[in-house]
């Protein structure tokens, strides 16, 4: 009886038939919605983009939610940010999904951060004890245009090898956002310009390609280590050492808590300012191109505050 | 070496390659800052090539890069002295092993969990020791091959070694099927599946301890298909599962034939983006040892068992690191065939868990459970759990506990546990 009833159960589970993907369309999955703006910039409508993570929330700590494997399962292409960013909530994703299209090593999986530049990669020995470090180098190296244009190849190539049909498109659309980042980096590294060379603090380490690339010094961190809660004696350290530098900027992602950021502005007659490091991290973040027209424009406008410049 | 060299002048081109061509109009200050921009390229290519070749050298012990001797490149080692002659090899032999050919990047990734657990107060019933080492989990996953993946979870114990889990996961099978073959902890329920160290607790709760096997629960031999049913937006997965049936005190095979068998449905939905409800139901069915007199089955009793979880999670995605709720119930009704006639009985807990900052958390659970051998035992219990994080890798957490027994007098105890974490960085436990 229990075991005819199981056959029951086996055969109901055979038999039931598979979702189908999209008609006509790739689904493309990206771990977060930066490379899912890259993606459609890229795609068009050829592609149908799920973004996992949302903008505003920290990438290090998202939940491996059923309702990701259900998006993973239906995947033509999954795009991931790698380097470790997604250690904690990506692999039991794929090990569910049932999908050997997008498995590592696949014709449907990118891995965004192999041909693009990397920084922070860690020389030498590192354990636990220098904070939650990434062995392959900082992983927020979307935050840097160049960086996004050599995405946006990689993917281009990675839509072409999965529909080679729409080749064309995909490297007219790629042609076509490359032309419109070229013209706005022009805008703004005009932007910038002003403040080449100026001292600012940020909370997490996800802003080495971004100040690197407008020129911006970042001279510590409210995190003690990457990862680890800001902690009294570091932040008074962090204090005076602001105050000796006469640094007054503290940029702070949208997931953190600004009780201590504020505390440090005040005590070096400073300000906070929350940029967001993804798109999606505020309403004006639409697309690749408002995200950092968004963090220019208002890093620029607190620069002008702080330097008087 | 070499490839580092071509990465190197790859990237310079790339970056050269995409520098704004000057035109023939442009002005000779832009074309200063183009020139000066390739200097402080070229500049910082030497810098980085030198600092590699510094760090080659030292890795080298000082000596300059060897000329391979053999082919493939690979280093060499010289005949130790006294050794050579005899009709032996000479000369520089070549060095094999992971440490010169890359063998290691196939290693699994390999973790230890420590759980040290402490208990004060009194328990007269089911005392725990002051102080164990009450486990040590070692973890090694890895991609099998393009077909599929393997995960070994060795547990250790102060006194022995088990293998808590160890199954190869096929996700190259048609139908959608997600096929697990192996020693693994059964789908029944919600914490049958979960490991020690992913527990809100320090203890199971006593429906477990009661009902489904205890620590161990049922945690055998055997192969799991599951499959996601077609629902919409719903998560929908059914999973049926065939054990040896040997599954502690719970379950116990006395002929192959006495196979144990698991079945669970699982439906989840994303009520907003911060909140989401999973719901589960769930049926085992296996022969139980009360038959068993000497080495004989002569009653052939079975174990039946029904369950049902459901689970609230909250979790605002803007401050995810610093609040979120858990909200866990489960209720199994066990029906056991013993000496006497059939033993119907049931029991519930009932939890709730709230960080209230980015490193703590507090919890109560309430546990009511009859025995799965005489239902007019009935036990009832509460704690008031406390977990502190230092990091990802490490936390401190106490449980105050008190257990009204069917059998004994009430328990009061203080439990606490340290839980620590080396290697590679595990799954978020959801």
């Amino acid at each position: 009886m229990v075991i005819r009833t199981f056959k029951l159960i086996l055969l109901l589970l055979l038999g039931v038939p598979v979702v189908a993907s999209a008609q006509g369309k790739l689904n493309v999955v990206t771990t977060t919605e930066d490379l899912g703006a890259i993606a459609r910039e890229v795609g068009g409508d050829k592609v149908a983009v799920t973004a996992l993570a949302k903008g505003y929330q920290d990438p290090h700590f998202v939940d491996p939610k059923p309702s990701f494997i259900l998006a993973v399962s239906r995947a033509d292409v999954l795009i991931v940010v790698g380097r470790e960013l997604e250690l904690g909530w990506l692999p039991p994703l794929l090990s569910s999904s049932r999908n050997s299209k997008i498995q590592p090593g696949a014709k449907g999986y990118l891995d965004a951060s192999a041909n693009v530049r990397i920084l922070e990669i860690p020389t030498g020995q590192i354990t636990r004890a220098m904070g939650d470090v990434h062995p392959s180098g900082n992983p927020h190296y979307w935050l840097e245009p160049g960086n996004g244009r050599r995405i946006a190849q990689a993917i281009r190539d990675k839509l072409t090898e999965n529909a080679p049909a729409n080749a064309a498109y995909f490297a007219q659309r790629y042609a076509d956002f490359d032309m419109r980042l070229a013209t706005a980096e022009k805008r703004w590294d005009a932007t910038m310009a002003p403040y080449k060379g100026t001292k600012v603090v940020t909370y997490h380490r996800s802003w080495p390609n971004f100040m690197e690339r407008f020129g911006l010094d970042v001279m510590g961190y409210v995190e003690p280590k990457p990862g680890i809660p800001p902690s009294p004696s570091h932040t008074l350290e962090l204090i005076q050492d602001m105050k000796r530098q006469g640094v007054k900027l503290v940029v702070v992602e949208p997931y953190f808590d600004l009780k201590t950021p504020q505390s440090i502005a005040n005590q070096v007659d400073g300000k906070v300012l929350v940029l967001a490091p993804s798109v999606g991290g505020t309403k004006e973040a639409t697309d690749y191109i408002q995200l950092f027209e968004y963090d220019v424009n208002l890093l620029a406008g607190a620069l002008k505050q702080v330097t008087g410049k | 070496m070499r490839a580092t060299r071509f990465a190197y002048a790859a990237l310079m081109g790339a970056v050269l390659a995409m520098a704004p061509r000057p035109a023939l109009a442009q002005t000779s200050a832009q074309a200063q800052t183009i020139q000066e921009q390739i200097d402080q390229l070229r500049k910082e290519f030497g810098d980085r090539l030198a600092a590699l070749e510094a760090q080659l050298a030292r890795i080298q012990g000082g000596a300059p890069a060897p000329q391979p001797a053999v082919p493939g490149g690979l280093p060499t080692a010289e005949v130790p002295a006294g050794a050579a002659g005899a009709g032996g090899p000479s000369g520089p032999l070549p060095v094999y092993g992971p440490s010169v050919t890359n063998a290691k990047v196939f290693n699994p990734d390999m973790a230890v969990i420590g759980d040290f657990l402490g208990a004060a107060g009194r328990n007269e019933v089911n005392p725990n020791p002051a102080l164990e080492m009450h486990e040590s989990e070692a973890s090694f996953q890895a991609v099998v091959d393009p077909y599929g993946r393997a995960d070994f979870f060795v547990s250790f114990g102060e006194e022995g070694v088990e293998l808590e889990e160890g199954f190869l996961t096929l996700t190259e099978l048609p139908g959608k099927l997600l096929t697990r073959v192996g020693r693994m902890r059964a789908a029944f329920g919600k914490v049958n599946g979960l490991h020690n160290h992913v527990l809100p607790w320090t203890d199971r709760p006593l429906v477990i301890n009661n009902l489904v096997g205890g620590e161990e629960g049922i945690d055998d031999a055997g192969i799991s298909v599951a499959r996601l049913l077609p629902a919409g937006p719903l998560f929908l997965e059914a999973t049926g599962q065939v054990f040896r049936g040997d599954s502690g005190e719970l379950f116990k095979s006395s002929k192959r034939g006495d196979l144990s068998y698991v079945g669970h449905l699982r439906a989840y939905h994303d009520i907003s983006e911060s909140t989401n409800v999973d719901l589960g139901a769930s049926y085992s069915y296996g022969h139980n040892p009360a038959g068993i007199v000497g080495d004989l089955d002569i009653g052939r009793f079975t174990t039946k068992l029904f369950g049902a979880d459901v689970t609230l999670r909250w979790r605002p995605l803007t401050r995810a690191i610093y609040h979120q709720f858990v909200g866990r119930s489960e209720i199994i009704w066990s029906d056991r065939g013993q000496f006497g006639g059939r033993q119907p009985s049931m029991g519930y807990y009932a939890s709730g868990d709230y960080q209230f900052a980015r490193r703590w958390f507090a919890g109560g659970r309430y546990d009511r459970s009859e025995r799965a051998d005489d239902a007019a035992l009935l036990d009832k219990g509460a704690s008031a759990v406390l977990t502190y994080w230092p990091s990802e890798f490490s936390q401190v957490r106490g449980q105050y506990r008190h257990i009204d027994y069917a059998d004994g007098p009430a328990a009061n105890e203080l439990l606490f546990q340290f839980q620590f974490s080396i290697g590679a960085h595990g799954a978020h436990p959801f």
